[in-house]
């Protein structure tokens, strides 16, 4: 049997359902080998001494008919967890215990999870690259002074760096996909209402979507299958039949008709990203797929897009910490100095950027010009995706314009670093759902990733042609451990 | 179209964060980078195109009007700044 903590969902719980290993051990594994990568910063949160009992708890009267039965899982913090610190990766958090649990987590536990930690994360979950987390920047385990990508930074490093098994993040822009490409892992954002939002931190309420981060596709399957769920609690949760996503998960996408849009042939994107698109189109045409050139035209105004729609969402998301029921308090000498203080003080400088530009398009006079339009926009960028849908079952392009940059690369330019999410954001404005695999390396041997795009609930489809895909690209993501201590 | 200082001033006092000179100045650079990507916008017509307001095509759900969880106020208290057992406490606001 391989190394623990390698191993798959998938393996993990073959193993324990066949009784070769316990919850306790896996559970132990998983610590000791956390213990031992403190350098990658990629827990704000541990819950190490409650996992060990918990998992006593499984072994002394297990139950083999749940879907994660006895397995550790971290989270990322932008989930509440009943009892268990949650910080959104911010100083106005830092305080916070939640007295209630997210569905989403709540359907982890209620499957046998156990809950290993929380997950660094950009603050509010607002970044590229982890670096605006309160908490500090996380380490690639690909390699040293890299950045895992972000927002769901810490979900992205821990599941790479074998810390936990998979994990959930959660996708407004980009923040599962795009960590998932930087890290050699898979990363799906679920259709907008698959699974709920209740519990989870708010960022833009239209685009939020939580979603599993694993080491391949049949995790991955596996994982939304148990997190997808219909919700009373939130009100844009949407009530359909969700497939067994993990029986059903097939090789055979013979005949299936997968789209190849023009407009993700961007400006200065590296050489490699081009071939590595060309070879995933050739994978699919030796797996029977019929490959068809499709147009999106409004594919450059997405983040444009993005960048009106998601701030005005989060500056009134975020008027919520004002200091009074929760969070972080700065003294004022009446209210209003209170609130300002505290929000100057608890808010990093990135947060506090996109509350301004939120303020300023929802503000008197300015409204019409810049929400109102973009809204009109989004229509357009959605019409783009129906318009292609009733010609192709599904959309491959790359997940990212680039891989892993260096930490502090992007820092200064706020509009480069957004640029990161040039081919994930139109997904979320359109909320469909969309995978991203690692497909191949540049030439720094830094993990690159390929993107399936599907309809509105067909992620079966994109997870079968992920599935088929991974199988011949055969991707190996051999990490040094470099930064392992004793 | 440029944001200028007093604008920084304006939008920061909207929005309840309260910044210096020099942060204003920082920002104001940063907020006229990313209008400037913003403004590509303009280039589409979109005089006939209906803005989306829902992206999942479902209406929202009615529900009964129902209690469903009580005796709660020890744990929407519990993370409160200021310790009170009864209410959340804030600096004097009548004079």
């Amino acid at each position: 049997m391989s190394d623990i903590t390698s191993q798959s969902l998938f393996e993990l719980t073959s193993n324990i359902k066949e009784k070769k290993l316990s919850s306790g051990e896996i559970t132990k594994a998983f610590i000791d080998r956390a213990e031992k990568s403190k350098k990658l910063n990629v827990y704000v949160t541990d819950n190490f001494e409650k996992a060990i009992d918990q998992s006593k708890k499984f072994d002394s009267n297990p139950n083999f008919d749940l879907k994660l039965p006895g397995i550790p899982i971290a989270v990322k913090d932008l989930f509440c967890t009943n009892g268990v610190r949650t910080t959104a990766g911010s100083k106005i958090l830092n305080n916070f215990v939640p007295t209630y649990e997210s569905t989403v987590t709540q359907n982890l536990w209620s499957q046998g999870a156990i809950l290993l930690g929380k997950l660094n994360c950009d603050e509010f979950a607002m970044g590229s690259s982890n670096e605006t987390s309160f908490f500090g920047n996380v380490q690639n385990p690909v390699g040293e002074n890299l950045v895992p990508g972000g927002s769901s930074g810490g979900s992205s490093a821990a599941v790479a760096a074998n810390l936990t098994p998979v994990t959930i993040g959660t996708d407004t822009g980009g923040s599962i996909r795009q960590p998932a490409s930087f890290t050699g892992t898979v990363g799906l954002k679920p259709t907008y209402g698959s699974c709920s939002r209740y519990g989870i931190v708010a960022f833009a309420s239209s685009l939020d979507q939580a979603g599993p981060m694993t080491k391949n596709v049949r995790d991955c399957s596996m994982l939304l299958e148990v997190i997808s769920s219909f919700d009373q609690k939130d009100s844009t949760s949407i009530d359909y039949k969700r497939n067994s996503y993990s029986k059903e998960l097939s090789k055979d996408i013979k005949g299936k008709k997968i789209g190849i849009p023009k407009e993700y042939r961007v400006d200065n994107m590296p050489d490699e990203i081009e071939q590595l698109w060309k070879n995933g189109i050739s994978y699919a045409k030796d797996c029977g797929a019929e490959i068809i050139d499709i147009s999106l035209p409004h594919t450059n105004y997405a983040l444009p897009t993005y960048y009106i729609v998601a701030p005005a969402e989060a500056s009134s998301n975020l008027a919520r910490y004002d200091g009074v029921k929760y969070g972080f308090r700065s003294p004022g000498q009446n209210l209003i100095e209170m609130y300002e203080k505290t929000r100057s003080e608890g808010f990093g400088d990135e947060v506090k950027r996109r509350i301004m530009i939120g303020t300023y398009v929802l503000s008197s006079g300015y409204y019409d010009a810049y929400y109102l339009k973009a809204q009109k926009v989004r229509q357009l960028i959605k019409k783009d995706f129906d318009d292609a849908f009733s010609k192709v079952d599904a959309i491959l392009t790359p997940s990212t314009p680039s891989s892993a940059f260096k930490i502090g690369e992007k820092t200064n330019d706020p509009v480069s670093m957004y640029l990161n999410d040039i081919f994930t954001v139109p997904i979320n404005l359109a909320g469909l759902p969309g995978i991203s695999i690692p497909a191949g390396k540049d030439k720094n041997n830094y993990p690159l990733g390929l993107q399936v795009i599907g309809k509105p609930f067909d992620e079966q489809n994109i997870l079968n042609i992920s599935y088929a895909l991974e199988d011949k690209i055969n991707f190996k993501n051999d990490i040094s451990d470099w930064w392992l201590s004793e | 179209m440029s944001i200028d200082l007093k604008t920084v001033k304006h939008i920061s006092k909207l929005a309840r964060i309260s910044i210096d000179d020099e942060k204003a100045n920082k920002l104001k650079g940063d907020l006229n980078n990313i209008f400037e990507f913003i403004e590509k916008l303009n280039e589409l017509n979109t005089d006939n195109v209906q803005a989306l307001t829902s992206i999942a095509e479902t209406t929202l759900r009615f529900r009964k009007d129902e209690i469903k969880s009580e005796n709660i106020r020890e744990k929407i208290l519990k993370n409160s700044p200021e310790e009170n057992k009864d209410f959340f406490v804030v600096p004097k606001v009548v004079e």
